[in-house]
């Protein structure tokens, strides 16, 4: 066949893939190459492929997606810090046959919003928690988290995380997955082609477990934050697959509120 | 032997130079531009069109979204 | 219609006046002296009896965080809670203001400061009129000073609620909590349905359609001009309300030459004081608040040049007081008593402090 040009590729019927039409024509206000962005166009796809749009409720943290309420096209509610089980709880409860989210991070979801993140999972709410684990506070400036890892060096613990003094990092996803009220526990990345396949697979199975009403699903993105790590984004990357993911594991905890053994 | 090729169109203002798509290419088809973008990015383009094979690799790890892949089975 | 009449605790009265209201939803956490609510409410099953939504949280942070959801979705939700309750729900309070929610919060107030007393107080004054948690906005507070009107309050605060999106309190304590009273009760009010919600709601979380925007529901806005314009908005709603929504009781007050200003139960204690120097001939009547913001301050002013002086009784150290202060603007005595920490003045010892203060001052 004859030489076949760009010209005759990029044509309507020869469209794989764009962006999802849940996600509004906002710049997102994430850093470039910030997994945030990634976990939102996984969401955005997954409620445009289960056609649920005018069914689903999302919840925004404080954190640095606090605003995610400006880049998805849905109605959205923003919580105070670490409140977005509470808010979530509500939404669910009064209005049961709709999709409920939260989307939190790990200062919000891990330290204080952990009493809200405990009873909610552990009452078994059926709603589904998306958790951004960057191991940082990377809106207001890049302290320690919960789950900073020890010997991390934050803002606020400038020397690394010295574990005497400062406490262990928190896994609480595993956490989690030990309360009955949990339905489906996995922790997942966005960082390579194949771990966001992973992850959209997720998610969809977390957003589908609400028609089953057995209680939350919760998924767990470990991710980047380029700039409270001061990395540039591909060096992050590998950062986090070299020291992030030796301390959190990818992979299910609980699936259909049976424990995954490993 | 059906072979495929595919094409990407980059939105080169919403770009932010991240290179997150550019490692992810599994056929180096994609790198950063010299020149920069409206906000100062050096965007990324098609350095190498021909060997695109149109997997959605770049557009699924890209934060903002801005990749849009196009694919076709030439004879 | 036949009137239903019922013996109550003032609790009780709440809780029962809630699900006849056609409320959504109940979120609370239990603490001396108001767990009656939650109590009464779990007792009367209002899940099979409306539908409402009963839930004891975690804390009373996670509860007003929970009426911040259902007031987001356009519910008619409430919460209860004592003074150190309400102190954690004051984040909460402060963001349902912010995103202008309509709800109703229950305060039956204890002594303080700190872990107090569990016995009755009005030292929340300043907490429950001056805004309470951060940021420049009010909370409609109304008073009741007997059962049936714990009651009746809980289907106008809802009203309020809803006509003005924002927050309204019912300011009790414990004596009026615990006590028991006849009260007649309304008939059983349908909830709203979903769409009659997503009507009189528009701007409610309900899920979007193809054919609207997004409803969002935030208190936050970082672009500063916009953020002054809301708060602007905010403060002209507080201006109308203030202008519309003022409401007391005037007893005696015709010929009055010395008035007791007061709310709650201080107010019925006062009643009786003013019953006692009536009786020696002394022309004292009583401003009851019945809303404490908007305070009454034009019926003030218009009695100010009829009176020889104001005594303010509450149970505090001197929070409304400085209110009616500013209202009299010092053309006439203006005087506070008050017992605090859990005591309750008797009648006598308001009597006495007339006397001392205000006649004989
Ligand atoms: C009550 C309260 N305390 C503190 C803050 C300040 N604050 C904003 S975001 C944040 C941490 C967010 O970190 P994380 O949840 O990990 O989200 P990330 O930005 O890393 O995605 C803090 C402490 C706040 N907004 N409210
Ligand atoms: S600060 Fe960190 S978490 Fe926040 S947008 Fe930037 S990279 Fe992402
Ligand atoms: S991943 Fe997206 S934002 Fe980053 S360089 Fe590629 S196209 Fe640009
Ligand atoms: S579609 Fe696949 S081959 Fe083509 S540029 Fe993107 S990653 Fe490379
Ligand atoms: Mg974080």
């Amino acid at each position: 066949m004859a030489e076949i040009t760009l010209k005759d590729i990029i044509k309507e019927e020869n469209l794989v893939y764009k962006r999802s039409k849940i996600m509004t024509n906002k710049t997102l206000s994430y850093c470039p190459g910030c997994g945030h962005g990634t976990a939102h166009q996984i969401i955005a796809h997954t409620i445009q492929d289960m056609g649920i749009q005018e069914q689903t409720i999302g919840v925004s943290p404080v954190g640095c997606s606090v605003l995610m309420y400006d880049f998805l096209d849905l109605d959205i509610q923003q919580a105070a810090h670490g409140r977005a089980p509470a808010v979530a709880t509500a939404i669910k409860r009064l209005m049961p046959d709709k999709f409920v989210f939260t989307y939190q991070g790990d200062g919000d979801l891990a330290a204080i919003g952990t009493a809200e993140t405990i009873h909610a999972c552990n009452r078994g709410e059926n709603i589904t928690i998306v958790f951004i684990n960057n191991g940082i506070y990377g809106m207001t400036g890049g302290q320690m988290a919960p789950t900073t890892l020890a010997g991390m060096p934050t803002s606020t613990s400038p020397y690394g995380r010295d574990t005497s003094m400062m406490g262990n990092p928190l896994k609480i996803t595993e956490l989690l997955a030990m309360l009955p009220g949990t339905y489906y526990v996995t922790r997942q990345a966005v960082h390579t082609p194949r771990a966001v396949r992973q992850t959209k697979k997720a998610i969809r199975k977390a957003f589908e477990n609400q028609k089953l009403n057995r209680g939350v699903s919760f998924v767990e993105i470990v991710s980047n934050c380029n700039s409270g790590w001061k990395l540039p984004p591909v060096k992050a990357n590998e950062w986090m697959v070299e020291n992030m993911f030796p301390f959190y594991p990818l992979g299910d905890m609980k699936v259909d509120g049976e424990l995954v053994n490993k | 032997m059906a072979k495929i090729r595919g094409a990407v169109v980059v939105d080169v203002e919403a770009c932010k130079g991240c290179s997150v798509c550019v490692v992810a290419c599994p056929s180096q088809v994609l790198d950063l531009a010299k020149e920069v973008n409206g906000k100062g990015y050096n965007y990324s383009y098609m350095k190498n069109p021909e060997a695109c094979i149109g997997c959605e690799n770049c557009a699924i790890v890209c934060p903002d979204g801005v990749i849009t892949v196009y694919k076709v089975k030439v004879a | 219609m036949e009137k239903e009449l019922r013996l109550m605790k003032g609790n009780e009265a709440v809780a029962e006046a809630a699900i006849r209201s056609g409320a959504d939803a109940y979120f609370g956490y239990p603490i001396t002296p108001q767990s009656e609510v939650l109590e009464h409410l779990m007792l009367e099953k209002p899940h099979e009896r409306t539908g409402m939504v009963v839930l004891q949280a975690e804390s009373e942070v996670s509860a007003i965080n929970m009426v911040y959801g259902a007031a987001g979705c356009g519910r008619m939700v409430m919460t209860s809670s004592s003074s150190p309750g309400i102190s954690l729900k004051q984040e909460g309070i402060s963001y349902i203001a912010g995103a202008e929610l309509p709800c109703l919060i229950l305060n039956v107030v204890r002594g303080g400061p700190g872990l107090g007393t569990i016995q009755p107080a009005q030292s929340d004054y300043f907490q429950s009129t001056k805004g309470g948690g951060h940021g420049d906005y009010r909370l409609i507070v109304l008073a009741p000073a007997s059962v049936q009107e714990m009651y009746d309050f809980v289907e106008l605060g809802f009203n309020l609620a809803f006509k003005y999106r924002n927050p309204v309190m019912i300011q009790s304590d414990g004596i009026i909590g615990q006590m028991m009273e006849k009260l007649e009760i309304g008939p059983q009010k349908q909830r709203r349905s979903a769409e009659e919600i997503a009507k009189q709601c528009p701007w409610a979380t309900v899920g979007k359609p193809e054919n609207r925007e997004r409803n969002i529901i935030t208190s936050l806005d970082l672009v500063s001009a916009r953020q002054e314009q809301h708060n602007h908005k905010l403060q002209a709603k507080y201006k109308e309300i203030q202008e519309k929504e003022v409401r007391y009781e005037l007893i005696n007050c015709d010929d009055a030459e010395y008035i007791i200003v007061s709310y709650g139960s201080s107010a019925r204690l006062s009643m009786k004081a003013m019953d006692i120097l009536r009786a020696k001939g002394v022309k004292v009547g009583i401003l009851r608040l019945i809303t404490l913001f908007p305070y009454p301050t034009k019926i003030i002013q218009e009695l100010t040049p009829k009176v020889k002086g104001f005594l303010a009784v509450e149970m505090s150290c001197g929070q409304m007081v400085e209110d009616l202060r500013l209202a009299v603007e010092f053309k006439k005595p203006v005087e506070h008593f008050g017992r605090v920490g859990g005591m309750v003045p008797s009648p006598e010892e308001i009597v006495e402090a007339l006397e001392q203060k205000i006649i004989g001052g």
